[in-house]
């Protein structure tokens, strides 16, 4: 009697191995793209908060593109269109830059909200001291707006995280490619996605319980 | 000393200061009443460099504040302010509060900073808050709190934009107080104000503003007793 060929095999400890690479790999990629796209929404916020009409009807609607489109669609577009202008882009780069410029649109609105979270009284007694312009922002509408959308700020690094699973379309292996690559070899989608869960979850609830320790920290 | 002449300051289409002239010597205590919207604060602010001036001069130790070569930031280092609200920063304790400027304005040490508020914060009472964030002071510590920012400067004029009028009745008299020991220092000082009791017994001279216009200034035994101009008689039958 022939015996049985099969396609698939069990999962094992090693899969549990490249499930944990892999969410390092999500780590990574969140990580960079967050804290670029941090920055770089500060920069954003200040100039619409700032610069009035010129960044209203430069930046804002850019800004609203960013933020309206689907990231898979942009994630898509951008991989397939940027080699045409001389971008050649793994999937990494591509995924950094797409979920950079997507967390720069949606702290930019944050971090808007932040300033103006600082009343124009607390403003003038800052300047009444003799601090400058810059030094009323770093000292003063910082630590004070900045606490105000601290929990918004949270909210938007938890959402572009897990959203940077998009990024498995374009072949990165992160997280969630890492899951689909092990279902495909297993036929164990509940135990697999189960566990990919829960990597998510591990890489989230430190972020969430540090954040809202910090929070009741600053209300004291 | 402070010099301005011919002061005129526009909202927009609305003129808030018309034309106004007005010394103020050093070791002086004016004080300046007036309704509201008669443009008493911002005279102060027009002083200290926060609103832009269309027509006129403030001069303070001869130097231009609305000129465009003048250091504005150097320039406020003399003229402490406290406004209506106290304007406390949250996410620093009393101490921090007042040693924030000295430090990061005038590059003092961390710890002379500190000093400088330690004695700053004594001098207005508080010497048993160092260590307390504004949010569990009352209004008039937090007020007294902002008077030991502005001091820590160590500012050669104070002007108090109706430093008490955001308070409870009960905790007025002891913002009051620490005014009153300014003067009695020897501070000069510019004070918006409604305590009628205060500009009559700490003043040297009593301002009336009406409508933008410096209606009347004098000693405040002729303001209160036997004032000149009719507005001014008028306001003060209101307030009494």
């Amino acid at each position: 009697m022939q015996e049985t060929i099969s396609f698939f095999s069990g999962f094992t400890p090693n899969d549990l191995w490249f499930l944990g690479e892999a969410a390092l790999r999500t780590l990574w990629i969140s990580a960079l793209s967050i804290s670029i796209g941090t920055v770089l929404g500060c920069a954003f916020g200040w100039m619409l908060y700032e610069g009035k009409l010129a960044a209203t009807l430069t930046l804002a609607p850019v800004l609203d593109v960013f933020r309206s489109v689907p990231l898979i669609i942009q994630l898509v577009l951008f991989y397939n269109f940027a080699p045409i202008v001389g971008l050649d882009l793994d999937p990494f780069g591509s995924g950094v830059v797409i979920l950079t410029i997507y967390t720069s649109a949606l702290v930019a609105n944050v971090a808007r909200g932040g300033i103006e979270a600082v009343e124009r009284p607390m403003r003038r007694a800052a300047r009444s001291l003799g601090m400058s312009y810059w030094q009323d922002m770093r000292y003063v509408v910082l630590p004070i707006g900045g606490r105000a959308v601290f929990p918004a700020w949270v909210g938007v690094a938890l959402g572009v995280m897990k959203d940077s699973a998009l990024v498995s379309v374009l072949g990165y292996v992160e997280l969630l490619k890492a899951s689909q690559i092990l279902i495909t070899r297993t036929q164990e989608p509940f135990l697999i996605l189960t566990i990919a869960g829960a990597f998510y979850f591990a890489l989230s609830f430190p972020i969430s319980r540090y954040a809202a320790k910090l929070e009741k920290r600053w209300a004291q | 000393m402070i010099e301005i002449r011919g002061l005129e300051k526009y909202f927009g289409a609305l003129q808030v200061l018309k034309g106004i002239d007005l010394d103020v010597e050093k070791g002086e205590v004016l004080s300046v009443i007036g309704a509201s919207g008669s443009g008493k604060s911002t005279l102060l602010y027009c002083i200290n460099g926060l609103e832009p001036i269309q027509k006129g001069t403030v001069l303070v130790d001869g130097t231009d504040v609305h000129a465009k070569t003048t250091d504005i930031n150097k320039l406020r280092q003399k003229l402490g302010m406290v406004f209506q609200q106290w304007n406390s920063f949250p996410h620093l304790t009393a101490l921090e509060n007042v040693a924030l400027a000295p430090k990061i304005v005038k590059g003092k040490a961390k710890s002379e900073a500190r000093d400088i508020a330690e004695k700053q914060l004594r001098h207005v009472g508080l010497g048993d808050k160092l260590n307390v964030y504004p949010n569990n002071l009352s209004g008039g510590q937090q007020q007294r709190l902002a008077i030991a920012r502005a001091l820590a400067m160590e500012p050669e004029y104070m002007l108090f934009d109706e430093a008490t009028s955001a308070l409870d009745p009960e905790l007025v008299g002891e913002v009051l107080d620490t005014m009153r020991l300014l003067a009695e220092e020897g501070m000069t000082m510019i004070c918006v104000t409604h305590e009628m009791g205060f500009a009559r017994d700490v003043s040297d001279r009593v301002a009336y503003f009406h409508q933008g216009v410096m209606d009347e200034i004098g000693p405040p035994d002729q303001i209160f007793g036997d004032a000149k101009s009719e507005n001014t008689r008028k306001f003060l039958a209101n307030v009494r």
